[in-house]
């Protein structure tokens, strides 16, 4: 494949094959790092019964909230839902939304698994809490573990702060979090950048997403932090 | 019962001195978010924060805001010499791994064996938020947690068995609370201070866990901010 078929035009294009029943990993944390562009236009696409893998659910209409709010999203995975995602909130509490609440670290070991091609692993974070319920408990080295399974996604849509044709990409500051590993565990990987710069102008050694992992960069226009 | 107890400020001042210079260190939300204001001088500490951040420094001027450089709590931070950034397996690679040397939580409840309760009150309707507090209480080479010892509705929140949803078992080092310090050791909680104008005994009514103390339990340090 050539380096120049990564990039596409328009959100719209990079979007086009987001399916009712998809599995989409998106990145962020904190506010910043989130795909605000990309979601934008699965919004716009109007795909459903989506399922979701993020760390949180929204900030009011911001971030992953407007999924909500168009009630796209059936299923989610997720660490910290947060006091501002109103819209999660009141499907939950409805009973229209299915939640599996994951430990943060666990989420995210989790995607770096499917993504090394680990099908599960064993850990301690969780033994003796909810989030252990219906998993394979055995104790390894004197330490309870339980089973964690690998997760992976038929999407992982992320934001880059700088992307050469070919897909190389760096970050900016804590806007990184989510979005490598995201990277590495979707069957399709599409990323918003702030840049796109030629092949050979970003530092091999400062470069952290490796061209491997992204399948579609699109230039972000519009929402930055929301 | 209406002496005054410390405030939350006061409980984060004396956690502060629970931080050795050089030590690499979470803070969780709540009254740990408040630690930080009040290290000692001359105590230099590395914060961490799980969203991917080493040497965190304190809060960003309005003007000089970065809304890419922001702590888990979205507040826009600054950084201190030596900081790095990092993705989020390794921001867990460092909590969970055993390398970060004290992590602060808050508490719903903790027992008398150190199981923290901290995620989601169970009469409270919603989802709850775990965040990075499981990875946190399961890898930290010591665990503090500071809270308030009651519940708004006077119940102890240093239990025999915690009945909130667990956070962890066996994990909390030292309760830092707006009454007392005390340590999970093996032989149960032991009463280490208690806060000016309280007796150990007064401290052990407000707590359903039994306390571990002998005749003399001094004043917690730093008390008097």
């Amino acid at each position: 494949m050539s380096p120049r078929e990564k990039v596409y035009s328009s959100v719209e294009e990079a979007v086009a094959n987001v399916a009712d029943g998809s599995t989409i990993m998106f990145g962020g944390f904190g506010g910043a790092g989130f795909p605000n562009n990309l979601i934008r236009g699965v919004a716009r696409r109007g795909a459903r019964n989506l399922t979701v893998i993020s760390n949180n659910c929204g900030t009011g209409e911001g971030e992953l909230g407007i999924l909500f709010k168009n009630r796209q999203i059936r299923r989610v995975l997720a660490a910290f839902p947060g006091p501002g995602a109103h819209y999660f909130h009141e499907q939950f509490d409805a009973g229209e939304i299915e939640l599996e609440l994951v430990p943060q670290g666990i989420l995210c070991e989790r995607m770096r698994a499917y993504g090394a091609g680990i099908p599960a692993f064993y850990s301690p974070v969780g033994v003796g809490t909810e989030v252990a319920r219906g998993k394979e408990e055995r104790v390894i080295r004197g330490k309870r573990c339980i089973l964690e399974q690998a997760l992976g996604a038929d999407f992982a849509l992320i934001k880059a702060h700088r992307a050469d044709t070919m897909g190389n990409l760096v970050y900016r500051k804590a806007a990184r979090n989510f979005n490598p590993i995201m990277a590495t565990a979707a069957s399709t990987t599409i990323v918003e950048v702030e840049e796109i710069v030629p092949v050979g102008t970003l530092d091999p050694e400062a470069i952290v997403t490796p061209s491997i992992f992204v399948d579609r960069i699109v230039q972000a226009k519009g929402i930055r932090h929301v | 019962m209406s002496k005054p107890r410390l405030t939350r400020e006061q409980i984060a001042a004396r956690a502060a001195l629970e931080l050795p210079d050089g030590a690499y260190v979470n803070l969780g939300w709540g009254i740990p978010n408040l630690i930080a204001a009040h290290l000692p001088r001359g105590v230099n500490v590395i914060f961490h924060s799980e969203n991917g951040i080493l040497g965190m420094g304190p809060r960003a001027n309005p003007r000089e805001e970065d809304f890419d450089l922001v702590d888990a709590m979205k507040v826009p931070v600054t950084l201190t010499p030596g900081a790095a950034f990092f993705s989020q397996v390794d921001a867990h690679v460092m909590t969970r791994g055993g390398h970060l040397d004290i992590c602060i939580l808050g508490g719903l409840q903790v027992s008398e064996k150190g199981d923290l309760a901290n995620w989601r009150v169970p009469a409270a309707k919603g989802a709850g938020n775990i965040g990075g507090a499981m990875d946190i209480a399961i890898g930290a080479k010591r665990l503090i947690v500071t809270m308030e010892h009651c519940a708004k509705d006077g119940s102890p929140k240093i239990v025999k068995a915690c009945t909130y949803p667990l956070t962890a078992l066996e994990c909390v080092n030292t309760i830092i609370t707006d009454l007392a310090v005390i340590d999970v050791a093996p032989e149960g909680l032991v009463l280490r201070e208690v806060a000016p104008g309280f007796t150990p005994e007064e401290v052990q009514k407000l707590t359903e866990a039994k306390l571990h103390f002998g005749g003399n339990v001094p004043e917690m340090a730093a008390a008097h901010v």
